[in-house]
């Protein structure tokens, strides 16, 4: 029988995809403009880590799945609203700024600390799990810097699946060039694992999963502690979206080949 | 599963029903006020199932007199809800029409030839008349602009934060479970299905919800709405016949642009003289700016987009707009029949509000606070039934929420404003006559008789371009367009004299870029389509696919074969095709217009 795991993962919020970004100089530095305002949703890496962290507290008994995230509590709530349909899960909040503009650091200590709070967490048996990097800022050493935190030295990065044996130990697949994986075997948690899209597809919406864990989201939500994130020793020297230029066309019965000669000259355009 | 009320859709409606009841199911020290009787030892269970993906994704206006709404928070400070302003400068506005394309009257032309000869003498600018005065019935003095995508995230972020409720999006109802007119509850819509609602791998279901009240605010074209109305039936000579579509842009405006939040400007007579438009400004120098596109158009090939394009380049409005940077756009339906609309408002098991009820108020030009009201006259009468212990039978809910209604302002102000529209029926003119007879006389007088079905009134495009297209031009323009896929209004507006819409990819953008720049479209896989046409032969057989025109999103599409496309990627869930479908199947439009997911993912509307 595997041994079971307790599953931490920390994903944050990002806004909804397509929607309009814009960085400001705000009075702690650079933010988003109207972040408040847009619809977010949980960071799509982090999200897939959420499915595949579900999963495996499903297929190995005993196994406990903890969702950590940073936000504003607002936005955290409302992205609970569709999260909380699709797995079981005991939402721990942290009320901190989710713009991608924090440094990592200082949202490692965060994370890590309130993982070290969970009620009953053993971090001996913590599989840290999240996204590789973040749809916000892509830096992508957040949860590396969780993991150093907690004293968890088992990393891979990119995952796309996780095989637990009987014996706790575990097989991880890695993306790695040439659209190759690297396959690890790891004789046991701890170990951090930022996952890349795995192979689940999104959870359907449950409403009977959704009522189950709005009995402890909600208390969640009321006791977030306020993450200290301050700029101090952090410089932006430079803010932008990165450039983009559209045209859309609608071609009826037009070859594959001919679209993508159109698209290659339109790209070699100045 | 079991819950004690099931609500259906998530809109101002619902916002004032849930608002009202959650402050009464706690007590002063925390425990639950109302025992639930589905889940004995729990707290009553009241659970929202919201179509959209996210409650900040409706459409409308806003400019609201927000009398429901401040009385339902007597505080309420606008500068906690983005995009909120009070009314700061209201003012109605003819347009003058700068093209010389747009269709107007012999009454129409000659005011506009007068206008124009005696402009230095008359307060024309910009090819507009301000007029000097705003009609009582239409002033929103002391009242909000509003983004009703942040109004409804505002409202729901407090639900959510009471613990009291829970509110689902994404999570769309399917239909009512009803037995002998009595309402069980509601069916979700079934999970990992293909486009055609077959089962795949991962097929779930739709879970049915049982309860003991059904609260039922999911808008005018709500999928439940309707199919109650099918199956239960509506009241005797009531039926829904007045349409609208309404599509707006926000707009970002050029820095230079000094108008004061709160600003307010009501349109008429531009771009074609039966479509009304607005201009409201935000705080932050962004502005909601939109048309109204009635079913009393008569043009075979209406539509939306392209319409709203020339109308924010009127001169009038250019002024203001040029240079500015779209933020977001969308489109829905508004119910305009009002009382005469009206569907039975309860019955056993269930209750109906917002604009499926009928409470949108078109003299007034207002829908959000009249369904907010709706909300919170049910949930005063709800509270009464719980506690007092009383089953949701037809009788109770018929004292406890539609007598409420009945004696409230909502009902008088509808009675006056029931036939104020009916004198578009006979033209522009007529119209606006008759919307200051029936303001005037309260309702007693009125001009026009009642209206005809939205596609009864339509003429064939030969006779309504007879003189200045042929049949055979235009079976030419209709054979091109299934050929390309495309719509016929704008070849015809082209040569109706409208000019070619000159894109800037800023503001000014083609109609498949404002789904993505603008409303940010989307769907999720695993659903079926949504909209469905019953007979094949019957749209093989129809000559102006007016779907395919007024369709907000252009996901319906002309096929070679005659039968439209539909592409649920782009819908935006407005609901147009549904009423502008001329041919019905056992009583029921061909076009059939279902529950589905996606559409809009702009939070800004």
């Amino acid at each position: 029988m595997s041994t079971p795991f307790q599953v931490v993962v920390c994903a944050s919020v990002v806004p909804d995809p397509l929607q309009t970004l814009e960085p400001i100089t705000g009075p702690t530095g650079p933010a988003l403009k109207n972040e408040m305002m847009l619809p977010a949703i949980l960071d799509p890496w982090a999200a897939h880590a959420l499915y595949e962290g579900a999963n495996l507290v499903k297929k190995v008994a005993g196994s406990s799945l903890w969702l950590v995230s940073m936000a504003p509590k607002a936005k955290l709530q409302q992205v609970m609203m569709t999260v909380a349909q699709k797995v079981p899960l005991q939402l721990v909040a942290v009320d901190g700024p989710s713009s991608g503009f924090a440094d990592a650091q200082q949202t490692a200590t965060a994370l890590a600390a309130a993982i070290r709070n969970i009620s009953g967490i053993d971090l001996s048996k913590v599989l840290l799990f999240g996204g590789w990097e973040s749809a916000s800022r892509s830096a992508g050493v957040t949860l590396q810097l969780v993991g150093e935190e907690l004293g968890m030295v088992d990393q891979f990065q990119g995952v796309d699946a996780i095989t637990p044996k009987d014996d706790g130990s575990f097989e991880v697949l890695e993306r790695i060039e040439g659209t190759r994986h690297q396959v690890s075997l790891c004789a046991g948690a701890p170990a951090v694992l930022g996952w890349a899209t795995g192979s689940l597809g999104e959870p359907q919406n449950n409403p009977q999963v959704g009522m189950a864990n709005m009995r402890t989201i909600m208390p969640a939500l009321q006791k977030a502690v306020a993450a200290k994130i301050t700029s101090d020793g952090l410089q932006y020297s430079n803010v932008a979206t990165p450039k983009q230029q559209r045209e859309t066309r609608i071609v009826k019965d037009v070859p594959a080949n001919e679209i993508a000669n159109e698209i290659v000259q339109w790209i070699q355009q100045e | 599963m079991e819950v004690d009320i099931a609500c259906v859709g998530f809109g101002p409606a619902m916002g004032g029903f849930l608002t009202t009841l959650s402050r009464k199911l706690l007590n002063d020290d925390g425990t639950p006020a109302i025992e639930s009787a589905s889940m004995p030892g729990m707290p009553l269970q009241v659970i929202c199932y919201e179509r959209a993906d996210d409650i900040g994704f409706g459409v409308s206006g806003v400019v609201t007199r927000a009398r429901g709404i401040r009385a339902t928070f007597p505080q309420l400070d606008p500068t906690q809800i983005p995009m909120a302003a009070p009314v700061s400068s209201e003012k109605l506005v003819y347009l003058l029409d700068p093209t010389g394309a747009s269709r107007r009257s012999l009454a129409l032309r000659a005011s506009d030839r007068f206008l124009k000869t005696f402009r230095r003498v008359l307060p024309v600018k910009h090819d507009a008349l301000e007029l000097p005065f705003t009609p009582a019935f239409l002033h929103k003095k002391d009242g909000l602009v509003l983004s009703i995508g942040q109004f409804n995230q505002w409202v729901g972020s407090q639900l959510i934060s009471s613990g009291t409720v829970q509110i689902w999006p994404g999570m769309p109802v399917s239909e009512a479970l009803i037995e002998n007119k009595r309402v069980l509850g509601v069916r979700l819509l079934d999970q990992g299905v293909d486009k055609s609602g077959n089962p795949e791998a991962g097929f779930t279901p739709g879970m049915d919800i049982h309860a003991a009240l059904t609260v039922v605010g999911d808008g005018p074209v709500g999928a439940v709405s309707r199919d109650i109305d099918r199956r239960v039936g509506l009241p005797e000579g009531n039926d829904v016949r007045e349409w609208a579509v309404g599509m707006k842009f926000v707009i970002e405006l050029r820095p230079d642009v000094n108008l004061q939040p709160g600003t307010v400007l009501h349109t008429f007579g531009f771009p074609e003289p039966e479509m009304f438009g607005f201009f409201y400004v935000h705080p932050g120098n962004v502005a909601s700016v939109g048309i109204f596109v009635p079913s009393w158009f008569d043009c075979p090939t209406r539509t939306a987009y392209r319409y709203l394009q020339h109308y924010i380049q009127h001169p009038y409005l250019w002024r203001y707009l040029a240079g500015g940077k779209l933020r977001s756009w969308g489109a829905k339906s508004l119910q305009e029949s009002g009382r005469r609309g009206e569907p039975f408002l309860a019955g056993d098991g269930y209750a109906r509000i917002g604009e499926s009820s009928g409470s949108t108020n078109v003299l007034t030009g207002s829908g959000v606070d009249e369904a907010w009201t709706t909300g919170t006259l049910l949930a005063e009468g709800v509270l009464e039934l719980l506690q007092a212990g009383k089953p949701f039978t037809r009788e109770n809910l018929a004292q406890a929420y539609e007598q409420r209604r009945r004696s409230s302002w909502l009902e008088k102000e509808s009675r006056v404003a029931e036939k104020s529209r009916d004198g578009f029926q006979s033209g522009v003119v007529t119209g606006l006559i008759g919307m200051a007879v029936a303001a005037f006389s309260n309702g007693r007088l009125s001009l026009g008789g009642h209206p005809d079905k939205p596609t009864e009134r339509l003429a064939s495009l030969a006779e309504f371009y007879r003189g200045k297209f042929t049949q055979h031009e235009i079976t030419a323009i209709q054979q091109d367009c299934a050929v390309h896929g495309t719509s016929a209004h704008d070849p015809l507006m082209d040569l109706c004299g409208w000019p070619a819409i000159q894109f800037d990819g800023t503001l000014l953008v083609s109609h498949q870029d404002v789904l993505l720049m603008g409303g940010k479209v989307q769907a999720a896989g695993g659903y079926a389509d949504h909209v469905v046409f019953r007979d094949l032969e019957l749209c093989r057989g129809c000559g102006n696919k007016l779907c395919v025109e007024m369709c907000s999103g252009q996901a319906i599409t002309r096929s070679l074969e005659g039968v439209p496309i539909f592409d649920r990627e782009k819908c935006v869930f407005c609901g147009a095709c549904m009423w502008n479908c001329p041919e019905t199947v056992n009583g029921e439009t061909n076009l059939q217009f279902r529950a589905g997911v996606g559409g809009l993912h702009s939070a800004e509307n």
